[in-house]
């Protein structure tokens, strides 16, 4: 039978990156926590982090947080070969401490969001985003 | 206001009339040999709104045989929960006299012998008669369509869809979600979405650049029936761009999207609606966990699973109705509202048995007038079976068993790959094979069958992969549709395991040698999600491998050992 090296590449491109197991916390999260919160406790809960359950595009995953009070609102990628994605402040002024974007995720794995309170406490939430070959919906 | 108690007890009582749904009466019917249109469709109006509900038609205009499953394994919360009952535990839940109609109708044993006693089901002049039928007790009643309507023939294919919004128009529905339809691709479902003269709904329908909800499909659409308000939310599947090729309708966005359920919920109340009901295309267990999160539902017309429950499953104050697909039952839901609340309901799943029901003659004119011009194609016969066909089971399904060996013998291939997809009708022993059974079994848009090299690895991740979608413990996780079928390679399956640990013995079936992670294997498969995928049709794979077997027959798949169940 006859098949290209093309056909071959056009079938598996985009499935090969991924690999069978979630990516792991690993050490750089804890890192870019401690820098953070200052070694300070952590509260869970008290963070909106608004991520799919399941990524349509590994490469362009919608992520929304919010935590009233906030100074500031680190995003972590727990599974990223570099976890950091991003940190918004919010000033005295800020009409509501809310940010939106759109972050990359090598695999299924945890993102993870920490939020500095004006008070200067800190509390944190996370949330599985899936990251899937797909293929066969019913 | 009513307590979750009385609302309990309205419930038993709606039990206690209909919630065996006149089970044991068809059973002594059935020992008479008297099953009669009037007892199928013999319902005490209640209460002062009426839903009708019809899913996952699969583009099945006419009669079919359809055999349920007999491998349906639930996880995490739902071990052991309907719609993960089958067989004689489902008989003996729901009070099913073994040999009686409703074990035919609603379960997989004996399915062929029982098939030659009840004969075909559906057929959309028959759901016809049904819904004109409950339209006569009830005029104002909501016909609601859970989607996967647009897809799964030869018509419904050569038409894009055309075929099926003639035949529903003619059915009048008053709204509809999506799944498969999108895989007409974006430009084709705007076009047949804007000629609708009935709501397309989606509230988890997204603008892809914007993340916002999406113009051509709104969220709800409010009606006034018998006095009341009602509101009918959309949830479209929720992850068709994973399960299905996002590149074909690269503009819109889906997802679960609860908070703005939630929001739409809130909305509606806010707007007066008295009902509040939820047209939902995101699979059973998905709209159980949701009915736990979103308050203020009162009903879920649940699809995309394609389970057929003859009762309402209660989730707090929700009750989730699930109608089964291909056109074989039709759920009738009598509702009272009173004072902004849902007091009371009964429940009817109406099975829709071919030879019983009359077919309603306007509707059947509009299904030849579809079918007309294809009919020389469709009737064909290719060959013949000497065993049952049927699709439905956690792991393998004889029709894929059969399309794999095609993929096998015409590609060329150490292993083949069918996707684990629920649609498709049954063909019973000795009958033949034409090719609309085919298409039936095979109609897509992404049809191609590809031919590659994997690795061992590669192969094992891809199992993984489809495993967790099917037993991840959280249903939020999972995206309906079954495991990826097999052929020439044996595996084991642990589904208590977390995701890369389930999988394990996996075995090249030629020379019973277990797969090495690291050697290369030529796999065929088909309905790949990726875009520029090549090879011949998998309707034309199958079509010429029955007709050199002449009569095919499919001994039994012993080369998936299940555990942990």
């Amino acid at each position: 039978m006859d098949f290209t090296r093309r056909e071959t590449m056009a079938i598996t491109a985009g499935a090969v990156a991924l690999t069978v197991l979630p990516f792991r916390a690993n050490a750089a999260v804890d890192d870019a926590i401690n820098a953070f919160t200052g070694g300070a406790d952590v509260a869970d809960g008290g963070v909106d982090l608004d991520a799919p359950e399941i990524a349509e595009n590994g490469n362009t995953v919608p992520v929304t947080v919010s935590a009233e009070g906030a100074t500031a609102i680190m995003v972590l990628a727990a599974g990223n070969p570099t976890p950091g994605v991003a940190t918004f402040k919010f000033g005295n002024l800020a009409g509501s401490q809310y940010a939106s974007t759109r972050i990359r995720l090598a695999g299924t794995q945890d993102v993870i969001a920490v939020a500095q309170m004006a008070d200067g406490s800190f509390a944190r939430t996370s949330k599985e985003v899936k990251v899937t070959i797909g293929g066969c919906g019913g | 206001m009513i307590s979750r108690r009385d609302f309990l007890q309205v419930s038993m009582a709606a039990s206690a009339l209909y919630g065996a749904s006149g089970f044991g009466n068809w059973a002594k019917l059935a020992a008479q040999q008297a099953l009669t249109q009037d007892q199928l469709l013999e319902f005490d109006t209640f209460g002062n709104v009426t839903l009708i509900h019809v899913t996952d038609i699969h583009a099945q205009t006419k009669p079919i045989y359809f055999r349920e499953p007999e491998i349906n394994i639930g996880v995490g919360d739902n071990k052991g929960a309907v719609p993960h009952i089958t067989g004689a535990e489902f008989r003996r839940l729901y009070g099913i006299e073994d040999g009686s109609p409703s074990h035919y109708a609603l379960t997989y044993n004996d399915f062929a012998s029982l098939a030659q006693e009840y004969g075909r089901v559906g057929g959309l002049d028959r759901v016809a008669t049904v819904i004109n039928a409950i339209r006569a007790d009830r005029p104002d009643a909501l016909l609601l369509d859970g989607g996967d309507t647009w897809h799964g023939s030869y018509t419904c294919y050569h038409t894009e869809g055309q075929d099926m919004v003639n035949v529903m128009n003619a059915l009048k529905p008053d709204a509809m979600t999506f799944h498969w339809e999108f895989t007409l691709g974006q430009d084709r479902v705007r076009e047949l979405v804007e000629g609708l003269p009935y709501a397309a709904l989606g509230q988890n329908i997204f603008d892809a650049m914007w993340d916002e909800p999406a113009a051509e499909f709104p969220p709800y659409e409010m009606f006034e029936r018998g006095g009341t308000k009602i509101a009918v939310i959309g949830q479209a599947f929720p992850y068709m761009p994973i399960a299905n090729p996002g590149w074909m309708f690269p503009d819109f966005s889906f997802g679960i999207r609860d908070e703005n359920m939630q929001s739409m919920v809130d909305e509606v109340r806010a707007a007066g609606a008295e009902l509040v009901v939820c047209l939902s295309h995101n699979g059973f267990d998905v709209d159980k966990k949701m009915a736990g999160i979103v308050t203020g539902i009162d009903v879920i017309l649940s699809g995309h699973t394609h389970d057929a429950l003859p009762e309402p499953v209660l989730v707090g104050d929700t009750i989730i109705i699930a109608s089964g697909s291909n056109g074989k039952f039709v759920s009738r839901v009598d509702l009272d509202v009173q004072n902004g609340k849902m007091m009371g309901f009964r429940t009817k799943l109406i099975p829709i048995f071919s030879d019983v029901i009359e077919p309603d003659a306007e509707v059947a004119a509009v299904i030849d007038e579809q079918r007309a011009p294809f009919e020389a194609e469709l009737t064909e016969v290719i060959g013949q079976t000497d065993s049952l066909l049927y699709r439905r089971g956690n792991f393998n399904g004889s029709w894929d068993d059969l399309i794999c060996d095609a993929l096998l013998s015409e590609r060329e291939a150490d292993i083949a790959m069918s996707p684990g997809v629920r649609w498709g009708p049954s063909i019973l022993p000795g009958q033949d094979i034409t090719r609309e059974d085919i298409w039936n079994v095979t109609s897509m848009t992404y049809g191609k069958a590809y031919r590659t090299e994997m690795t061992g690895e590669f192969i094992h991740t891809i199992l993984e992969d489809v495993g967790d979608n099917l037993f991840n413990p959280d249903p939020y996780y999972q995206q309906g549709g079954d495991m990826v079928r097999i052929g020439g390679m044996g595996y084991s399956i642990d589904v208590s395991q977390p995701m890369g640990s389930r999988i394990s013995d996996l075995t090249l079936l030629s020379t019973g040698e277990p797969i090495d992670p690291a050697k290369t294997y030529v796999v065929a498969g088909w309905a790949s999600v990726n875009e520029g995928t090549e090879g011949p049709q998998i309707w034309d794979v199958v079509e010429s491998h029955i007709r050199k077997q002449g009569t095919v027959s499919v001994s039994e798949n012993t080369s998936v050992k299940v555990k942990g169940v």
